[in-house]
């Protein structure tokens, strides 16, 4: 179970969250939304452990994931090398296991570059999933695709949430995104930022 | 090639042009004429001898100063506590003159080989370490923080993370590190040295032999150039396929 206790976080003199509070449990999936800018992602960073300069705890698991806004590849390593590199405990067979359930299985000699966006980010999301991880964390995976590509990411999320059941938080400002993949949804608002009390169950 | 070839030819003309005006051997001899010493001093062994002296300093402070120097440069570069305290020294060192550290060293450790390779290192350390620094600081964050939320292990993070996106500031530096050395490397060997091109280039300008302080200069200028175009070049090449590919 991850829990997350944040009781202060200011960058200088201005605190930008305070008092949050939340557990995940295993196979849950947490929304945090909010407008840009009220340090959604700050709190992200605090709860992958990024950013240690905060008052509170934050109790996580060893095996994490990340997939961030941006794909945030390794440019100069081959696609199939993104993942192998990042899991050195996975078999050949298992990384490639990993690159089809994207569908980038025939991609795995290219360099990163040579795929487009869509792709890129398909890649940063099965190197997410290809470590089995206990806890998945999500800043803003979908923002900037054309609607198409962006459904598909989260019909393919989805699924690999579903087959390998980690503790899932992800940050957007898109509530139906939210609606589709979360359990659980939370929302910051106000200076600094803190969480509303409503909760809703999918 | 093609171009790289004319270029050079270029300057063999222009080097003929020069020598025809000022028509006197004594200053300029016409590039032919440095065939026979150039053949003498083969024969002889001299000129192998001497050029294999120099590529070894070369390589032991060209092999120093770069480790040295990217091991200090990515340490000042990724923690800037470590940076506030050394920044100074780097300043210090960046900007003492080459024949003042060859002197003192030579005064301090003694006429020898280790003072030689000494000399020449501390001269090429500081601008290892600047060019480097400038690289680690340019280090994607997001790719730090995704190394380390995903726990990759430390030397998995400086081989397949860090050192790639340094890879253009290495080649940088390498580049107009060995040009520096070679150049420092002869110095050391005119002022305290009994072999190596430096010496030979002491011995004929004492003589004042134009021919074959030519010889001995443009030998190793050839030996360079071999060297960027068959290891760094093709290196740097292998290292940034992943962006023309």
């Amino acid at each position: 179970m991850i829990s997350v206790d944040v009781r202060s976080k200011s960058y200088g003199d201005v605190p930008v969250l305070q008092d949050i509070q939340f557990d995940v449990e295993q196979g849950q999936t947490v929304a945090i939304l909010g407008p840009s800018g009220i340090g959604k992602s700050t709190l992200l960073r605090l709860i992958a452990g990024i950013d240690p300069k905060f008052e509170g705890t934050v109790s996580r698991p060893k095996n994490m994931a990340i997939v961030f806004q941006e794909p945030t590849l390794l440019l100069w390593r081959s696609v199939f090398e993104n993942i192998q590199l990042i899991h050195p405990e996975l078999s050949e067979s298992a990384v490639r296991e990993a690159l089809s359930e994207v569908g980038l299985a025939d991609k795995a000699d290219l360099f990163p570059g040579q795929l487009s966006l869509g792709q890129q980010r398909r890649l940063s999301l099965a190197r997410g999933f290809a470590g089995n991880p206990d806890l998945l964390i999500m800043d803003e995976p979908f923002v900037s695709l054309d609607e198409k590509t962006a459904d598909e990411m989260l019909t393919l999320t989805e699924r690999l949430i579903s087959k390998t059941q980690p503790a899932t938080i992800f940050v957007t400002h898109d509530t139906t995104e939210a609606a589709r993949l979360a359990t659980q949804t939370l929302t910051l608002h106000g200076q600094p930022a803190t969480l509303k009390t409503k909760e809703t169950l999918k | 090639m093609s171009v790289r070839a004319f270029s050079l030819l270029g300057l063999l003309g222009f080097w003929f042009l020069v020598a025809w005006i000022a028509a006197d051997p004594m200053v300029l001899p016409m590039p032919q004429e440095l065939f026979s010493p150039l053949w003498a001093e083969l024969r002889s062994g001299e000129l192998l001898f001497h050029l294999g002296r120099t590529l070894i300093r070369v390589i032991w402070a060209f092999t120093l100063s770069m480790s040295l120097g990217l091991a200090l440069g990515l340490v000042m570069g990724l923690l800037p506590r470590v940076d506030r305290w050394l920044d100074p020294w780097l300043v210090v060192f960046l900007n003492l003159p080459a024949l003042v550290l060859i002197v003192l060293c030579y005064l301090w450790i003694g006429l020898n080989e280790t003072a030689a390779i000494i000399a020449v290192t501390l001269n090429k350390i500081p601008n290892v370490t600047t060019i480097i620094r400038e690289g680690a600081r340019s280090i994607d964050p997001n790719l730090k923080a995704m190394a380390q939320v995903f726990r990759m292990r430390k030397q998995s993070v400086l081989q397949h993370v860090i050192l790639p996106q340094l890879a253009p500031f290495i080649a940088g530096a390498a580049r107009s590190g060995i040009a520096v050395i070679w150049k420092i490397v002869l110095v050391v060997e005119f002022l305290g040295r009994s072999n190596g091109i430096g010496f030979q280039i002491h011995l004929y300008f004492q003589l004042f032999d134009v021919r074959l302080v030519l010889v001995y200069a443009m030998s190793f200028i050839t030996v360079m150039l071999l060297v960027e175009w068959l290891i760094l070049q093709p290196w740097e090449k292998r290292v940034r396929r992943w962006r023309t590919a």
